[in-house]
């Protein structure tokens, strides 16, 4: 009796209210604490301003965008060219999406190469953030300003970030401009959505391997070190992960006359290991927003597939279901985030 | 002496086994250009971040300007400036960008931080090289450039950490005579670290001598003398001055180059 009266009160709206209420009071205590003794106002705009201003001048950022247009360009073209062939099919009411995804076989579809491309892009905006600046003398020197010492690593995530969401907002309000030209049919409202949430999608997906980079940039000293510790992990997940997980899938794999629960199992067991890539969860999430035809991503039953009726999803009911993945993509994001915002303020800065 | 703008007890920083600072008790008053003078090594930087709030102390209290570095950073560093040593800056950006760029900061407006990085530049005797990018600056325009950098905020304090070091001789004579002036003319108080003896007898009112962690002896330089040598003519009658002093502690052994150059 006293343990149902107990729990009950986790069950009440109220008890949550009061706790989040009391979280809020500490957090803003803890803020105004700081703007109290914290630094000039407008102190973290300039800095992200300088941040970014560095970046677009950069020859690295100009080169690497200069590919990524380039490649945007190269598979519209392709969508272009194969789309002819997707009129009369059964799906024309998802026309517009397969300027995205469509292609002839010469080129990968855009949101490949995206998945592709978009590692090397995080990782080249944020493998020298921190230590080039401590290699040149200047981070002692921005320390000894007054400010927060979390102002730097925030304002280069955030100038990023920003670099990032202007590159790929660009990208894709120009395959719809193209594709408007070049269709003359307009996108309808949920297709349109579709390809906002799968910008903001690579967005974040780009922003994991910003963090990352960042994470080596202030373990490392040398940028070289971090570039290529970067550049290592993408590869693991790219190239080797996948290698190793078809091992354990091979060794793990149920005989043909195994009983329909190990198959199952079995299934759920691959889905899973493939599940640990942060390209295999971009991919799903893209392929599921970008194709309304995709009604399910991980293992079914004969069972759960009785009755359903063959047809695209509704947006809200795509996101759902690649909620676990974008949620999986942001957590990572702010786990690679966290540790290199804790080794960052735990490190003591000497001048060079 | 008004109250002390620094004040530092028994404060004491250790990584590991290794102590860098031990057990130091300082009092630096206002206006006052301060010489820590030691060897590399002897825990004068070490020193100088945990006055800046840029490490914490293991052990001891440090008050700069009657701020805690470790409760208020932030405030600390509004009141001291800070040039560490071999400073670098965005060498893609100019000289007059870069001293824009820490101006605003400093929470001056766009149209200030300009006017005031200008006049600043020509102060500093950088007023030809403005537009020149930092990167084709020699290794005397930074430390000017530095000097700037830290006027910038109209610090209290400036701590100035082996500012002289890679510096022709003449850019030496300038440099430190700016410090004086700046000292003099606007009581500025001044803490100046370095292991070249016979600068810090040029510009430094009180001295105190660093070795391995410890302060040895401070004070103004005829003070030392007698603390040492008992009496501040020497045998031959001359009167004794840093380098002997300085002698005495490191027994001739490192510092002989020095000898020769203020010979």
């Amino acid at each position: 009796m006293k343990i149902t009266l107990h729990l009950h009160k986790y069950f009440s709206a109220t008890f949550y209210e009061e706790h989040l209420r009391r979280l809020i009071l500490a957090i803003r205590k803890e803020f105004s604490s700081f703007s109290e003794s914290g630094a000039a106002p407008g102190a973290f705009r300039t800095m992200v301003r300088k941040e970014m201003s560095d970046h677009i001048c950069s020859w690295r950022v100009v080169i690497l965008m200069a590919i990524i247009l380039l490649t945007c360009v190269g598979s519209l073209y392709t969508a272009l060219s194969a789309i002819t062939h997707a009129v009369g099919s059964n799906e024309e009411e998802f026309f517009f999406l397969k300027l995205f995804t469509l292609s002839d076989g010469s080129l990968p579809p855009y949101f490949v190469f995206i998945g592709f491309l978009g590692p090397l892009l995080g990782i080249s905006l944020g493998f020298d953030a921190v230590n080039t600046e401590q290699n040149r003398g200047t981070l002692s020197r921005l320390l000894a300003q007054p400010i927060p010492r979390d102002y730097v690593i925030n304002a280069k995530f955030t100038a990023a970030l920003l670099v990032i969401s202007l590159l790929f907002f660009l990208l894709s309000f120009l395959v719809i401009g193209a594709g408007l030209v070049a269709l003359g049919i307009p996108p309808t409202p949920s297709e349109f959505m579709r390809i906002i949430f799968f910008t903001l999608l690579s967005i974040v997906y780009v922003a994991l391997w910003l963090n990352l980079s960042l994470y080596f940039s202030v373990c490392f000293r040398q940028s070289a070190t971090s570039a290529l510790a970067g550049i290592a992990v993408w590869l693991f997940f790219t190239v080797f992960y996948p290698l190793i997980a078809n091992v354990l899938i091979k060794a793990a794999a149920p005989s043909p006359y195994a009983g329909e629960r190990s198959v199952y199992l079995f299934e759920r067991f691959r889905f899973l290991l493939m599940q640990v890539m942060p390209n295999e969860l971009f991919s799903q999430a893209t392929s599921t927003l970008l194709m309304p035809s995709v009604r399910s991503l991980g293992p079914l039953t004969m069972e759960q597939i009785e009755g359903a009726i063959p047809g695209p999803l509704p947006l809200g009911q795509s996101l759902l279901l690649v909620w676990p993945q974008l949620t999986g993509l942001i957590a990572l994001t702010l786990l690679c985030f966290i540790l290199s915002y804790r080794s960052f303020m735990r490190r003591e800065i000497r001048s060079r | 002496m008004q109250s002390p703008t620094i004040v530092t007890s028994h404060l004491t920083k250790r990584y590991g086994d290794f102590t860098a600072v031990s057990d130091l008790t300082l009092e630096i008053g206002r206006g006052e250009v301060f010489g820590l003078l030691g060897p590399n090594g002897a825990g004068k930087s070490t020193t100088i971040l945990m006055l800046m709030g840029m490490t914490e102390p293991t052990a001891g209290s440090v008050r700069v300007c009657g701020l805690d570095p470790v409760r208020q950073p932030i405030e600390v560093k509004r009141h001291v400036g800070y040039l560490p040593e071999d400073v670098g800056f965005y060498d893609d950006l100019s000289g007059l960008d870069n001293l824009i760029y820490t101006a605003r900061l400093n929470g001056l407006t766009e149209g200030e931080a300009r006017s005031r990085s200008l006049q600043l530049m020509e102060r500093v005797g950088l007023a030809e090289e403005i537009g020149k990018k930092t990167g084709k600056y020699s290794r005397g325009m930074r430390q000017r450039l530095g000097l700037a950098d830290v006027l910038i905020r109209n610090p209290e304090v400036i701590i100035l950490d082996e500012p002289t070091l890679g510096i022709d001789p003449s850019g030496i004579r300038d440099f430190l005579r700016l410090i004086v002036t700046l000292s003099r003319g606007e009581g500025i108080t001044v803490l100046f670290s370095s292991h070249h003896l016979h600068q810090v007898q040029q510009v430094c009112d009180r001295v105190g001598i660093f070795v391995k962690g410890s302060l040895l002896a401070q004070g103004d330089i005829a003070s030392l003398a007698r603390q040492l040598f008992s009496c501040n003519v020497s045998a031959e009658g001359r009167e004794y001055g840093l380098e002997d002093i300085y002698n005495r502690y490191f027994e001739g052994g490192t510092h002989n180059e020095d000898h020769t150059a203020s010979a």
